[in-house]
């Protein structure tokens, strides 16, 4: 090490001459690791199929990235772990019951058509992992929303289908729920431990907040985006949560239902398509929980991460140029043209 | 008047299909290539219909040309499209009811397309009639061209089926007659179109002398405009 920092005093290049170690890749890797927990939640509940399912969407993208690139003559940027991280996310965004051609038609969706067409890396407007899923969501309405029964043996055979939770409160109501699971607590552990119908990735939320608490730790993340996301869908379902009553509805159930966490913590603090100032990040988080609550309480979709997150991703330039930094030493424009 | 012998006519068609193309390459009009080109049936006789409308347009505005005052050529130009847009109307409403009922709302908005009152305006109003109809046969036929592939990839990728009938027995991709999906196929198929202009057409685009080489680098730059 003090060699190399001698080595390093002795180079003269041009500026900048203080570099951080962390790289895109390795940031990207990291974020990986951290869902890892999650992964395994997925495949215990869901089953082999759902690594299947996983591994697939993962290769898809992997390989769409490649074979795009190589045809293109562009730098090959595979390694780097976006793509991977693309497929992974789009894959547990998945139901666990979906034919297996779908993963490779979202992934193609996602990192084709949403990520290389716009210029690869850092210029896609939309979150790749989500257009695919959106793509996927609008092209097969049907199949997209067929839920599996989570069992706890990894090898299951009879796969019962089911609502997920945010399912039977937009169709049926509160009560449905609380007969379903019998009491709040078991309620609020169940969708804890992630015992519940939905996404692959999205259902375990002590595993997702593992893995943000590591990407919070070392910094890959804030807290604005997934503390002012959250706080408003919380603000929102506690407000408006219970239909004809105000101030009545149940924050807990919302916040840990859905792709709720995956979304906050995972899919809206995307480096490329989110604000980059920190008020800007903020203002984005609201949106985004004012959004998802809005659509998940009047719209015609049970869950609405998905879309607010996708919607918020187009108001992410005009945010940045809203709350842009003051130049150091910059004055102040003087506004004298009037006269 | 002695440039009027040498007009090249073939040259004047092909304008309209490949240089000035007016999705692929102007990106006018796209209201209608993505509002009716969800299957192929519909692509194409919005197509003809532009194309008899363009074809018309650009005789009666050159036959006019001598007569028409500088300063109301717009609202003129605006008279004569919307008589034979009017035309087109009326005979789609008698000759395809069906097809009429999905898309009459799109043959009469041919009105205010700008290909056609820019062909009518830069084209027809300064040359004489047989060069006005080579330029609308031309215009027509590359809008005719751009719709019908736009249309049969939509068909063929949204519901499986070609002008109707059943091709492909898969599960087909819905977006693609959404009108999202109408974005994605024009966009990429403008692209495409583009790649192979430059690529193995090599048509100079409007003006610009840029070399093929130059052309080359602007598409593989990332981001580039």
């Amino acid at each position: 090490m003090d060699k190399a920092k001698k080595e390093h005093q002795l180079t003269v290049s041009v500026s900048p001459h203080i570099k951080s170690e962390e790289t895109t890749s390795r940031i990207m890797w990291s974020v990986n690791a951290a869902l890892l927990p999650a992964t395994v939640m997925g495949a215990y509940f869901f089953g082999p199929r759902a690594v299947f399912i996983l591994a697939i969407a993962i290769i898809a993208a992997v390989l769409s990235e490649y074979i795009f690139q190589k045809s293109l003559n562009r730098k090959i940027s595979v390694n780097d772990g976006s793509a991977f991280l693309t497929g992974l996310l789009l894959g547990m965004n998945l139901p666990p019951s979906v034919p297996f051609y779908i993963p490779i038609v979202g992934s193609f969706a996602a990192i084709v058509i949403t990520k290389q067409l716009f210029g690869g890396l850092g210029f896609n407007v939309f979150n790749p992992a989500l257009i695919g899923r959106a793509f996927l969501l609008i092209s097969f309405p049907k199949l997209m929303t067929i839920w599996k029964e989570p069992t706890a043996a990894f090898i299951q055979f009879d796969a019962k289908t089911t609502a997920t939770p945010l399912g039977i409160l937009k169709e049926e109501g509160v009560a449905k729920l609380m007969e379903m699971f019998g009491d709040n607590i078991t309620l609020y552990t169940q969708l804890f431990t992630g015992h519940r119908a939905g996404s692959i990735g999205e259902t375990s939320s002590i595993a997702l907040l593992i893995g943000a608490a590591f990407l919070l730790y070392r910094g890959y993340i804030s807290w604005h985006i997934p503390v002012s996301f959250l706080g408003t869908a919380a603000l929102m379902a506690w407000i408006f949560g219970t239909k004809g009553a105000l101030f009545t509805g149940d924050p807990i159930v919302h916040l840990l239902s859905g792709g709720m966490l995956l979304g906050a913590f995972f899919m809206a603090t995307d480096y490329v398509t989110c604000p980059s100032v920190r008020k800007g990040q903020i203002l984005f988080g609201i949106g985004c929980g004012f959004l998802t609550m809005l659509i998940r309480l009047k719209g015609g979709y049970p869950e609405g991460v998905m879309f607010a997150i996708l919607i918020m991703n187009c108001f992410s330039p005009i945010i940045d140029r809203g709350f842009r930094t003051k130049v150091f030493g910059a004055k102040k424009e003087i506004k004298e043209s009037k006269k | 008047m002695a440039q009027a012998n040498k007009v090249n006519y073939r040259e004047l068609i092909t304008n309209g299909i490949v240089k000035e193309n007016t999705i692929f390459k102007l990106a006018l009009s796209l209201c209608p290539s993505i509002a009716v080109t969800n299957n192929l049936k519909n692509g194409v006789l919005m197509g003809v219909a532009v194309l008899f409308v363009q074809v018309m347009v650009n005789i009666t505005i050159s036959l006019m040309r001598t007569v028409i005052h500088p300063k109301v050529r717009l609202p003129i130009f605006m008279l004569v499209i919307s008589g034979w847009v009017t035309v087109t109307d009326l005979s789609m409403a008698a000759a395809v009811p069906d097809v009429y009922k999905q898309m009459g709302l799109y043959i009469q908005l041919i009105v205010a397309f700008a290909s056609i009152l820019a062909r009518a305006e830069m084209f027809a109003s300064k040359n004489k009639i047989a060069p006005s109809m080579a330029d609308g046969i031309g215009m027509g036929i590359g809008f005719l061209f751009a719709l019908t592939v736009i249309s049969f990839f939509r068909e063929l990728i949204g519901r499986g089926s070609l002008w109707g009938m059943p091709i492909i027995n898969a599960k087909p991709l819905l977006i693609m007659i959404l009108p999202a999906g109408g974005f994605f196929a024009v966009g990429i198929l403008m692209a495409l179109f583009n790649w192979i202009d430059v690529k193995y057409l090599k048509t100079k685009t409007g003006g610009h002398e840029e070399s093929t080489h130059e052309c080359k680098t602007t598409l593989l730059t990332p981001a580039g405009d």
